[in-house]
């Protein structure tokens, strides 16, 4: 091996560095100059982002335990865009909330090591590899859960989260080594070669779907979903609904149309109860919720189970309709998060009621606000009709007519809470209405940047093509 | 105001490039081997359905296009002119001007129109800017009504045109108007082979899109909407509803003519018929009206009937052309010197603040520039020599007797009809009582008499233009020959009618009251519109709302609702019963998700062997 396949790691490289910059710049931080990491952070992040778009070269190192290319990188790209927005929203939160300011840099400490390990499960070519990424992705997010030390449902968040991981590891790796049992190898290519569909590898393969599933939330492994998002600060939960669960989505469709693709009548089977399982139950949760993180939380589940639909649609079609769903998901629920973060930042508020009356006092935010709940809805002309109409596009193409017509339904019902939430900000009148909401710049910053994506992801047709030719490069 | 001098200035630009065109196109480019051939200057492909079947955006240059970017151009760039003073601190001025500016865009791009799609989605934008104008005055609801009328009564109307459209680009596999109206009729084959009723297919979709162009052109029975329309701004009368918009029917026939005149002749004899008998219907109206605007309106009707008439008494080519010569003359000239009577009205109301003729009179003392120009108008549309109006009707008359001669008569008949309800309102207005003012009328600033003191030269001289050099069915040059006979009768009925007018109206008399109580029950028809606007209310309130309309509503609303209604209350329910799944212990949530492996691996290995 050589120094230069190092260079296929650059992402990763790069953030390890930003990662030991920030706990150098902790210590050597006085206690009251502390909110000044959060500018260095800001900064050296972005830096990072546009570091992520300079030409990168693919191959593989370490005997092909990883593996650079450009549907890999482009997602990295996406999971940088969106740990940027993720960034930028939660400094206010930072600065007022965290009494303990010393704390600050350990945020970024480990939403930077959460990110490296999922730059390195992207990348992976090896079973193992994918499971350490995981790992490293998820435990420092259970720390994040925790974060705001003093508040019980935070604990509780933090504590669900990392027993309730531990519990999907183990079943994963119980999966894996099921898998090492039936095929003597961990290698992507040589388990591919070696699968034999004999029934201790379709039973290790359940048990590999089963704890990826479970970073997806998908049902019945979603049960954690809704008291983590609850419990947890409103930035890590968006952090959670959004990155991890991108990431966790982009391996499951690596796995799925290269290691098993031979089975792949096997996973569209599982694929197809899943994810009516998971519109459906997402759904039906979703209507009742009032507190904001929770509606979101199921939502979100919802969701999950419309981009299954669009892995079903096979390699080449799902794994472009799915990229694309996720970079205008990436928009959408992070402006919902934003404004969700500025609400309870400035009011302390996080039930849906409360948002009765917003448009009077807080039109620009209503606004952006409605977009992206169009967005997710998929009301057209804003990016997310695109996507969704894109993933049943997907499922269709491959004759699934039934399940594009549960979809549908689905879509009605959702149509039905988002439009709720539109309703309460808009129609209803209120005596209480939140104050106007004055945020800091990278908040409005963040939420024009998402403003504008959903406005134009849709109407840039030269980016679905791109991204399709990049997707299917993998 | 700087809204209306940008609008202008903008449009002046306009205007010259349309001359521009003009000039090179009729003296220069467009000409091969003698014959006019149509130019595409530039064709986009908008969306393609199948290979020959695809909507373009384009520009078509072929003298009836480059003819009506002249009208609309100095039309509307007179009235953008006037309406500087006319509308001087209205409320909405700028929203006015960008209003004019949207239909003179919409009405340019709807007569370079490439293909009939193209036209169709412009044909609509006119519709919409015409919507909006009319309700200009969105406070008063008789506007306000005036406009859903008018949007209505045209979007039913479209509604056959789009048929129309859609049948014939089903058969013909294409929107092109080079490929449809190519006298060859290459794509017409199967649609022109196959019947259905008694007309062949083509037939149909040919009377499918002339409804539409009935609809426009406020054509019988689809006529109640003009009249009504007058509640707009009466500038906008003068561009939409008397010069431009009206006249897209005409011009959309004139468009398809080929194929109405080879391939479908049966729908160009309904085409005559309905536009004779319009011409007819409307100038009885116009005779009894007392409103100034909505006697001009009825004569706009009448007129435009005149065009389609000569439309559809013509033939492909050659003499049996003259027709089409005849109605795409008679457009222009309409176009000048009906726009100035419209804008004289205006002027006119500007003055008075009334538009009844019973609160005027002797204002040609007051209003010298509007009383003279005003005459000019009057003389032209009645067909007096050496005016504009009697060259475009004697060819019109012409065409009419060499083809159907009933048709010459009823158009001659309705020419002495003209005459006389011009005059009534000239000598009522101008002369007739001496009328007490409250304010004393003067006359319209410079910005409304300039227009005015134009378009009365066009009026007076469009005459002289040698039509049937430049636009013909076919292209080749058409000389139009002067008819003595026929000229001769028109002139003298046209002498009756304004003599009769003179008699009744010059000076203040009880003459006019004898004279409609000697046809009293007729008068009071006429008067009424012949009660067409209380046929469609009763047709659409009693039969349409009450009979269909509310049962329908019923069903909907307790049957199709209450069934969704039960749909949600089921789906709530559901909700609340998963609720237990989610108890926030995390032993539960463990089980479920080792009973979920279990139960997706059993469905695996079963399934699997």
């Amino acid at each position: 091996m050589s120094w230069d396949q190092l260079l296929f790691m650059r992402h990763e490289i790069i953030l390890i560095i930003l990662m030991l910059v920030m706990i150098i710049a902790n210590l050597l931080t006085k206690d009251e100059n502390k909110e000044k990491l959060i500018h260095l952070a800001s900064i050296l992040f972005f830096a990072n982002l546009i570091a992520g778009f300079l030409p990168a070269r693919y191959g593989s190192a370490f005997g092909s335990m990883f593996v650079a290319n450009q549907s890999g990188i482009m997602m990295k790209n996406i999971l940088n865009i969106a740990t940027f927005i993720v960034i930028l929203q939660s400094g206010e939160w930072l600065k007022k909330e965290i009494e303990n300011k010393p704390r600050i840099a350990d945020f970024f400490i480990l939403i930077l090591a959460s990110l490296i390990g999922m730059f390195f499960m992207i990348s992976s070519g090896h079973f193992l590899m994918l499971f350490i990424g995981l790992e490293l992705a998820t435990i420092p997010v259970a720390a994040l859960a925790a974060f705001e030390q003093g508040k019980r449902k935070s604990a509780e968040a933090g504590v669900k989260l990392i027993l309730l991981s531990t519990f999907s590891a183990a079943i994963m790796l119980f999966g894996l080594g099921m898998i090492y049992g039936s095929t003597g190898s961990m290698y992507f290519n040589e388990v591919l070669t070696n699968f034999n569909g004999s029934a201790l590898g379709m039973l290790g393969f359940v048990f590999f779907f089963s704890g990826l599933a479970f970073k997806i939330s998908i049902v019945p492994f979603h049960l954690w979903t809704a008291d983590v998002y609850e419990g947890a600060p409103v930035n890590v939960t968006s952090y959670l609904s959004v990155v991890s669960k991108a990431a966790a989505l982009y391996i499951l469709m690596v796995v799925f149309y290269t290691v098993f693709i031979n089975i792949s009548a096997s996973w569209t089977e599982i694929l197809y109860i899943v994810s009516i399982l998971t519109m459906t139950l997402g759904n039906l949760f979703a209507i009742r919720q009032k507190n904001i993180k929770r509606f979101m939380a199921f939502s979100s589940i919802a969701q999950a189970g419309f981009i299954l639909l669009g892995i079903i649609g096979g390699a080449g079609m799902g794994m472009t309709v799915v990229m694309y769903f996720i970079l205008i998901y990436v928009f959408s629920n992070l402006a919902v998060f934003g404004i969700a973060t500025s609400v309870y930042r400035h009011s302390g508020k996080e039930k849906i009621r409360d948002l009765d009356g917003f448009y009077q006092t807080n039109p620009r935010l209503s606004l952006i606000m409605m977009l992206a709940l169009f967005s997710l809805a998929g009301i057209p002309p804003v990016a997310g009709f695109f996507g969704k109409f894109f993933l049943f596009t997907a499922a269709a193409s491959k004759g699934y007519f039934w399940l594009v017509l549960i979809a549908v339904l689905n879509a009605t019902i959702y149509l039905y809470y988002y439009l709720m939430v539109v309703k309460a900000m808009f129609i209803n009148q209120s005596d209480e209405a939140i104050d106007t909401i004055q945020s800091d710049f990278p908040m409005r910053l963040s939420l024009a940047l998402c403003a504008i994506a959903l406005i134009a992801i849709g109407f840039i047709g030269p980016l679905y093509e791109w991204i399709n030719n990049v997707a299917t490069a993998f | 105001m700087v809204s209306g001098i940008i609008g202008t200035l903008v449009l002046g630009t306009i205007t010259v490039l349309s001359y521009f065109t003009a000039w090179q196109y009729f003296f220069t480019d467009g000409k091969v081997d003698g014959a006019y051939r149509a130019i595409t200057g530039f064709n986009h492909v908008w969306l393609t359905l199948t290979e020959s079947l695809h909507i373009d955006l384009g520009v078509l240059l072929d003298p009836i296009s480059v003819m009506m970017l002249l009208v609309v151009s100095t039309i509307s760039l007179m009235v953008h002119i006037y309406s500087l003073g006319y509308m001087k601190g209205e409320d909405g001025f700028y929203r006015y001007y960008a209003f004019l500016s949207l239909f003179t865009f919409s009405m340019l791009g709807l007569v370079v129109a490439t293909n009939i799609f193209q036209m169709y989605i412009f044909w609509e934008l006119v519709g919409a800017s015409s919507y909006l104008l009319i309700g200009f005055y969105y406070k008063k609801p008789s506007a306000v009504a005036a406009s859903k009328k008018a949007f209505i009564v045209t979007r039913f109307a479209d509604l056959g045109f789009l048929i129309g459209i859609l049948i014939l680009s089903f058969f013909t596999g294409t929107f092109d108007f080079a490929a449809l109206t190519n006298p060859s009729g290459q794509v017409l084959g199967s649609i022109a082979g196959t019947s259905f009723i008694g007309l062949s297919v083509l037939s149909w979709s040919m009377i499918l899109i002339f409804m539409g162009g009935a609809g426009k052109s406020a054509m019988f029975p689809l006529h109640i909407w003009l009249p009504d329309a007058m509640e707009g701004p009466t500038p906008v009368s003068a561009l939409i509803h008397a010069a431009t918009m009206v006249v897209a029917g005409v011009y959309l026939v004139a468009r398809m003519f080929p194929v109405y005149a080879i391939w479908a002749p049966e729908s160009l004899a309904i085409i005559a018929f309905v536009g004779a008998f319009t011409s007819l219907f409307a100038a009885v109206i116009a005779c009894t009206q007392t409103d100034i605007k909505r006697i001009l309106a009825y004569s706009t009707i009448s007129q435009i009937g005149y065009m389609m008439l000569a439309l559809g008494v013509a033939g492909y080519g050659g003499e049996a052309g003259s027709g089409f010569t005849a109605s795409m003359f008679h457009l222009t000239t309409h176009a000048m010197f009906k726009a100035l009577l419209f804008l004289g009205a205006g002027s006119i109301i500007h003055a008075v603040h009334s538009n009844e003729m019973g609160d005027m009179g002797s204002l040609r003392k007051y209003m010298p520039v509007t009383a003279i120009t005003f005459l000019i108008a009057c003389l032209s549309i009645s067909g007096i020599p050496p005016f504009a109006g009697f060259f475009s009707k004697d060819e019109i008359l012409a065409a009419a007797y060499t083809s159907q001669p009933i048709y010459f008569w009823v158009e001659w008949f309705v020419a002495g009809l003209t005459a006389f309800y011009m005059f009534r309102l000239y000598f009522g207005v101008f002369w007739g009582k001496k009328t007490e003012y409250k304010h004393k009328p003067k006359e319209a600033p410079l910005s409304m008499t300039i227009p005015l003191i134009v378009l009365a030269i066009g009026a007076a001289a469009a005459g002289f233009i040698p039509f049937g050099d430049f636009v013909s069915s076919d292209g080749l040059a058409h000389e139009a020959s002067f008819h003595w006979n026929i000229a001769s009768l028109s002139i003298l009925i046209a002498l009756a009618g304004l003599a009769l007018a003179a008699w009744l109206y010059l000076r203040e008399s009880s003459r006019p009251e004898k004279v409609a109580a000697g046809f009293k029950g007729f008068y009071t028809a006429a008067y009424h519109k012949f009660y067409f606007d209380e046929l469609y209310l009763f047709i659409t309130k009693k039969i349409v709302f009450e009979l269909i309309s509310q049962p329908l509503a019923w069903f909907d609303r307790h049957i199709v609702d209450g069934f969704m209604n039960l749909i949600g209350r089921m789906i709530y329910r559901f909700a609340v019963a998963v609720k237990r799944f989610q108890s926030g212990q995390m032993q539960q949530y463990a089980f479920v998700f080792v009973s979920g492996v279990v139960v997706l691996a059993l469905i695996i290995l079963i399934w699997w062997t």
